[in-house]
């Protein structure tokens, strides 16, 4: 019997957490992603920039598919991701995501929040999950505040409570969507407080945010993105001290004069 | 008063088929009206083809029609059930239709972003629906879904056109004996807005206890 000898896998695992090859992604006739490459290595920290509607978080939200993509390829930790199904479900619990909005099930007392995700998805005994949630509702210091509702909780204590619910999943990146954004001023500093508790703890993060000084304290890298391109990427010091492109260049005169 | 003491007894019989008729059909309906509301809003393209026909069905032909159509048709073909029986499940895939507007409107409060968090923790479109989206939509259509509890109710005289003895009916047959429409006919009325009343006060309660703290 002929048999063809086995095929070297080209697209094998790679030593990349998210690894994203070259992928497009169109609203309609709205190239809103054109041929984005982007690799996060194990507790790397990216700081994705740039201006309003450029992509930023179109990109975040493909990497755990909220949206599809009409060419390219997504790897997580290796893993091609699924396109749809339990498959993807499964490896949608591997990546944690931490919305501007917060997004707490309305309905649900924090801690049920929290461990909702371990006992349905992870099928985590009850009162395991509940120390698991007891215990990072303490790391992001709401401990007192399990048997509330997220309505009852103030924006910066709902977004750590966010981080709480996406921590509960062990996650293997967190995806931050702008997560200070929705705060009052006085509460963006307790919400970044737990973000750089999270890179000290050695957590792979891909955080889009308006925070510069996040980005150039936290970040290992930034990646400079405009109408739908990353157009530059480098260390944080690199990027704020001599930008290569004019579009960066024109951005951060933007943004630092404020 | 005294025709309607004389004839309690099968006038209290029809209150109590009504009351079951209600009772049985309004949780068949919320039973039915959430599954096809899931199928409605699914993914998968027949699901949600087939629940959108389903309710168009049931909204657009007369409940009495549809009552004679499956008390006389499905005999017919082989299907026999006890006239009572037929009657309340009639009621409940009529009333499901309803309930399943009522609730999808409900979803249509529930913000995108909580199935989207729901999806990001890795659950999938089923367990999100049930733990996420469902509770919160069907809190905010207690009022709706009520409304519609006490159409079923009114509804239900309906069964008395293909022969169910319930409260209507019943006051019927007292008055070809009694005749003495005005008093028995009223009588029966009073029992009908005591249902109502009933359901409308405990819609209220139940939307109280159940309100999410914004
Ligand atoms: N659901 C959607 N449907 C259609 N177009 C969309 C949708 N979401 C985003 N877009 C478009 O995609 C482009 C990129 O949007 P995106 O939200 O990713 O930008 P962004 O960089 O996150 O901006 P911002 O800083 O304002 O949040 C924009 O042109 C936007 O109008
Ligand atoms: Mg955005």
């Amino acid at each position: 019997m002929n048999r063809t000898p086995p095929i070297p896998d080209t697209a094998g695992p790679s030593p990349a957490m998210v690894d994203v090859r070259g992928i497009n992604k169109y609203f309609g006739e709205n190239h809103v992603l054109r041929d984005v490459n982007l690799t996060v290595a194990p507790s790397e920290v990216v700081v994705v920039l740039g201006p309003s509607g450029s992509g930023k978080s179109t990109l975040c939200r493909c990497i755990n598919r909220l949206e599809t993509i009409q060419s390219g390829e997504i790897y997580i930790d290796g893993q091609p991701l699924p396109t749809e199904g339990r498959a993807l479900a499964r490896l949608r619990s591997d990546v944690g995501m931490v919305f501007q909005s917060f997004n707490l099930f309305a309905h649900r007392s924090v801690i049920d929040n929290v461990r909702m995700g371990p006992i349905k998805v992870r099928k985590m005994a009850k009162t395991e999950a509940t120390e698991l949630a007891e215990s990072l509702l303490d790391k992001v210091g709401i401990a007192d505040k399990g048997n509330q509702f997220p309505g009852e909780l103030s924006g910066g204590q709902q977004q750590r409570a966010a981080i709480a619910r996406a921590l509960a999943m062990q996650p293997k990146v967190l995806l931050f969507d702008e997560p200070t954004s929705a705060l009052d001023p006085e509460m963006v500093s307790e919400v970044l407080d737990v973000m750089n508790s999270l890179v000290a703890d050695g957590m792979t993060m891909v955080v889009v945010t308006h925070e510069m000084g996040f980005a150039r304290h936290a970040a290992d890298s930034v990646a400079f993105m405009d109408e739908g391109q990353i157009v530059e990427m480098a260390p944080p010091g690199e990027f704020f001290d001599s930008a290569r492109s004019d579009r960066a260049r024109a951005f951060l005169s933007k943004v630092l004069s404020h | 008063m005294n025709v309607l003491l004389d004839n309690w007894r099968p006038l209290v019989d029809g209150l109590l088929t009504t009351l079951w008729i209600t009772l049985v059909g309004g949780v068949g309906a919320i039973v039915v009206g959430v599954l096809v509301t899931a199928a409605r809003v699914s993914p998968v393209k027949v699901l949600s083809g087939l629940a959108f026909c389903y309710v168009q069905f049931f909204m657009n032909v007369p409940l009495l029609a549809l009552l004679v159509l499956f008390v006389f048709a499905l005999p017919e073909v082989g299907l026999i059930m006890p006239l009572l029986t037929t009657a309340i499940v009639v009621i409940i895939l009529y009333e499901a239709a309803y309930v399943a507007e009522a609730v999808r409107s409900g979803i249509n409060t529930v913000s995108l972003g909580q199935a989207e968090a729901a999806r990001a923790i890795g659950l999938t479109f089923l367990q999100s629906l049930r733990l996420v989206v469902l509770p919160q939509a069907l809190r905010s259509v207690v009022q709706p879904v009520g409304n519609v509890m006490i159409a079923l109710a009114m509804n239900t005289s309906l069964a008395a056109a293909v022969g169910v003895v319930e409260l209507t009916a019943a006051a019927q047959k007292v008055n070809l004996v009694s005749a003495q429409p005005i008093q028995v006919f009223v009588g029966a009325g009073i029992g009908y807005m005591a249902l109502a009343l009933a359901i409308g006060l405990s819609t209220g309660v139940v939307e109280r206890k159940v309100a999410i703290v914004r």
